[in-house]
């Protein structure tokens, strides 16, 4: 089990009223009521969360980007993962992700990446996603092409990273006459890479395709089911066997010594009116062509307000009733958390700690109570379920790699 | 205007099918629709094809043609649809291009223009606009898009219905998309486009509603210095869709320019 600590890095000083009167808090939202005062306190602050979630134990620190919104700091997560780089010793620093579409030149992602690994010490895990839909309106990205940047980006970072230069790549969004990178990753064949998903079946099949675990960010224990179903067979087609290696989940989960004081803390991941990527509007969370057009008809009648989100906005007590949101203390937690592991079998699991108002005292009481009494607790529960992650499983980085492959028909007879 | 017979067809030009409506006998006239596509039928292709030879392509990738994936640029489209000209066997068409279609119609003025008897830009994209910006599609809704290209919104409901179907929101996000694929950045504009506009020699009008709120009149000013035989109509009390919204006056506008009125 690999066992991660994560914050959306709330700019939690930005004017709630605003928000609420411009009817949004993405994309148009006025960055003139970011605080740099605040946003260098708070900065500081999420660096003392990660310095502290390494000396307690755990493996992991997630870190994500986002743009033009108060829920998310991190404008650039590899700067996060290069200060990280630096400044801890142990843990791993897993990007989920760095949104490659919103790359004109992948080449340089590839750069900053393999620099991160080899001052880490060889402790990068590089996830990539697609950006939301917002992400690609703020950074001037054509929504329309996204997957196909996506993927075709990724097939350029990995072959940067693993194909000796000079060569050329003359691809439909991206042509590059020369490349030939003087920064390699220390990990061979390269740091692994995890997809982090909320809906596309699109990426999840992709992600088995490659044979990347797939990161189910705080769905529902029915929709993650769901998710590893279609994972398992794309995998069982891929030639091998899905199993908790090929799995991550994030979920919402504040620790505290007093389960009031939990309650409250938790009630903060609903700080963003209620979704955690706060108001938006539709056709900037999903412009078009960014989705899938199987779900054209129902989002266009979504965004017209004439139907319910498709994606869901469920009330506070709903998602702790779903298993979506979890407090308490850490015997409280480790039971849910329990639940959760013996239905879907993740090898990686993420604690999204702390947002909004929380304070820098009671995230870090949090950070600590995970490190010191939750994370052992999950690790003795997922040595008797035996999930191990993809570094126990001594996964492949990538299909190609693997040793196990059997046609399809023998890998489902297994 | 009832009894205008026309007759739909899907035409192979330029390496993509075509969606076509065709009608009216007479000279022959190419009319561009917008980048929200187009109804089948509308009063303003009816009032012009009392008159001429009305050809209404529907854009590749846009309302019932199919979505060529190549396609990159609007030029593209210019491109395919000289190929539908030369298909079709007509020559010398004046163009009518409606917002968007006026990019369209300008970029085929500059690719042959021997081969056009004249040229009408109405609310036409296509220029930087000297001043303010277009309307930007990715970030306003579905509806209020469109309702922005009316100064009248019961000129709207009058073309779209009060509440547009589901099938008619379905049908903006394709169009939607197709703009996004062609003409993301510069975003509705082509940067070499009023250079090349030199070349046209041919008689233009140029067409604006005096509330036009997706492109600012100030490009349309812009057309008519760049075209060397251009002047310039307001609309009054109208938006960016006179086609559909004061399709009568536009009507008569066109078809005294082209002569036959």
């Amino acid at each position: 089990m690999h066992l991660m600590y994560f914050t959306e890095q709330p700019m939690s000083a930005y004017d709630e009223k605003a928000g609420r009167d411009f009817g949004a808090t993405a994309l148009m939202f006025s960055n003139k009521h970011f605080d740099p005062v605040a946003g260098s306190r708070l900065y500081n602050n999420y660096i003392e969360q990660y310095m502290l979630a390494e000396e307690v134990g755990i493996d992991g620190i997630m870190l994500n980007e986002h743009h033009n919104a108060p829920f998310c700091m991190q404008a650039k997560a590899n700067i996060f993962a290069a200060i990280l780089a630096g400044m801890t010793k142990k843990a791993k620093i897993v990007m989920l992700g760095n949104p490659l579409p919103l790359a004109e030149n992948p080449i340089r992602l590839a750069e900053e990446l393999a620099m991160i690994d080899m001052i880490s010490k060889g402790r990068l895990v590089s996830g990539f996603v697609r950006g939301g839909g917002q992400e690609q309106l703020a950074t001037g990205v054509n929504p329309a092409f996204n997957r196909e940047r996506f993927e075709e980006a990724h097939d350029l970072i990995v072959q940067a990273w693993t194909k000796a230069g000079p060569f050329r790549f003359e691809g439909t969004h991206y042509q590059h006459r020369v490349v030939n990178p003087w920064a390699v990753p220390l990990q061979k064949p390269y740091p692994r890479v995890w997809i982090p998903g909320v809906i596309s079946k699109e990426t999840i099949i992709w992600a088995a395709q490659q044979r990347y675990p797939y990161i189910a960010l705080n769905t529902s224990i029915e929709q993650t089911k769901k998710i590893w179903e279609l994972y398992d067979q794309v995998a069982l087609q891929s030639g091998y066997v899905g199993g908790p290696e090929n799995r991550g989940y994030l979920i919402q989960v504040h620790i505290s010594d007093n389960e009031d004081k939990a309650r409250e803390n938790a009630k903060q991941f609903r700080w963003m009116q209620g979704e955690f990527t706060g108001l938006a509007h539709p056709v900037w969370s999903t412009p078009s062509g960014y989705g899938s057009p199987t779900n054209r008809r129902a989002f266009v009648e979504f965004a017209a307000g004439r139907a319910i989100n498709p994606r869901g906005n469920t009330s506070f007590e709903q998602q702790v009733e779903d298993l979506r949101i979890i407090y308490g203390t850490p015997d409280q937690v480790v039971k849910k958390l329990k639940r959760i592991l013996e239905q879907t079998r993740p090898g990686i699991l993420a604690l999204w700690g702390n947002d909004g108002f929380v304070s820098q005292e009671d995230s870090l009481t949090c950070i600590r109570l995970m490190g010191q009494e939750v994370f052992p607790a999950i690790r003795e529960i997922a040595k008797s379920l035996d999930l191990k992650s993809p570094f126990e499983a001594d996964a492949p980085v990538h299909l190609r790699y693997s040793k196990d492959l059997k046609p399809a028909k023998a890998a489902a007879a297994e | 205007m009832a009894g205008v017979d026309w007759k739909t067809s899907t035409v192979a030009a330029g390496g993509t099918k075509l969606h076509l409506r065709r009608a009216g006998r007479g000279a022959p006239l190419l009319v561009l629709h917008h980048e929200t596509g187009t109804l089948d039928d509308l009063p303003f292709y009816d009032a012009l094809a009392a008159k001429h030879d009305v050809l209404v392509p529907h854009h590749p990738g846009y309302s019932r043609s199919e979505r060529p994936d190549w396609m990159r640029s609007v030029r593209d489209i210019a491109v395919v649809y000289r190929g539908l000209l030369s298909e079709l066997g007509v020559a010398k068409p004046a163009l009518v291009g409606l917002g968007f279609g006026g990019w369209i119609a300008a970029e085929m003025a500059t690719m042959a223009p021997a081969d056009l008897s004249r040229l009408v830009l109405v609310g036409a994209m296509g220029l930087k606009p000297p001043q303010g910006d277009i309307l930007d599609l990715a970030i306003t809704g579905y509806v209020d898009y469109v309702r922005a290209a009316f100064h009248d919104q019961k000129a709207f409901d009058r073309v779209y219905g009060a509440e547009p179907s589901v099938d008619q929101l379905e049908m903006w996000d394709i169009c939607r998309e197709m703009s996004f694929r062609i003409a993301w950045k510069p975003y509705m504009y082509s940067q070499t486009l009023p250079h090349l506009l030199a070349s046209v020699r041919a008689p233009a009008l140029v067409v604006w509603g005096d509330d036009d709120n997706v492109v600012p009149m100030s490009a349309g000013k812009r057309y008519v210095e760049a075209l060397p035989n251009a002047k310039f109509e307001i609309v009054k009390s109208c938006g960016h869709a006179v086609d559909m919204e004061q399709p009568e006056a536009l009507a008569k506008l066109v078809n005294t320019f082209i002569g036959r009125e």
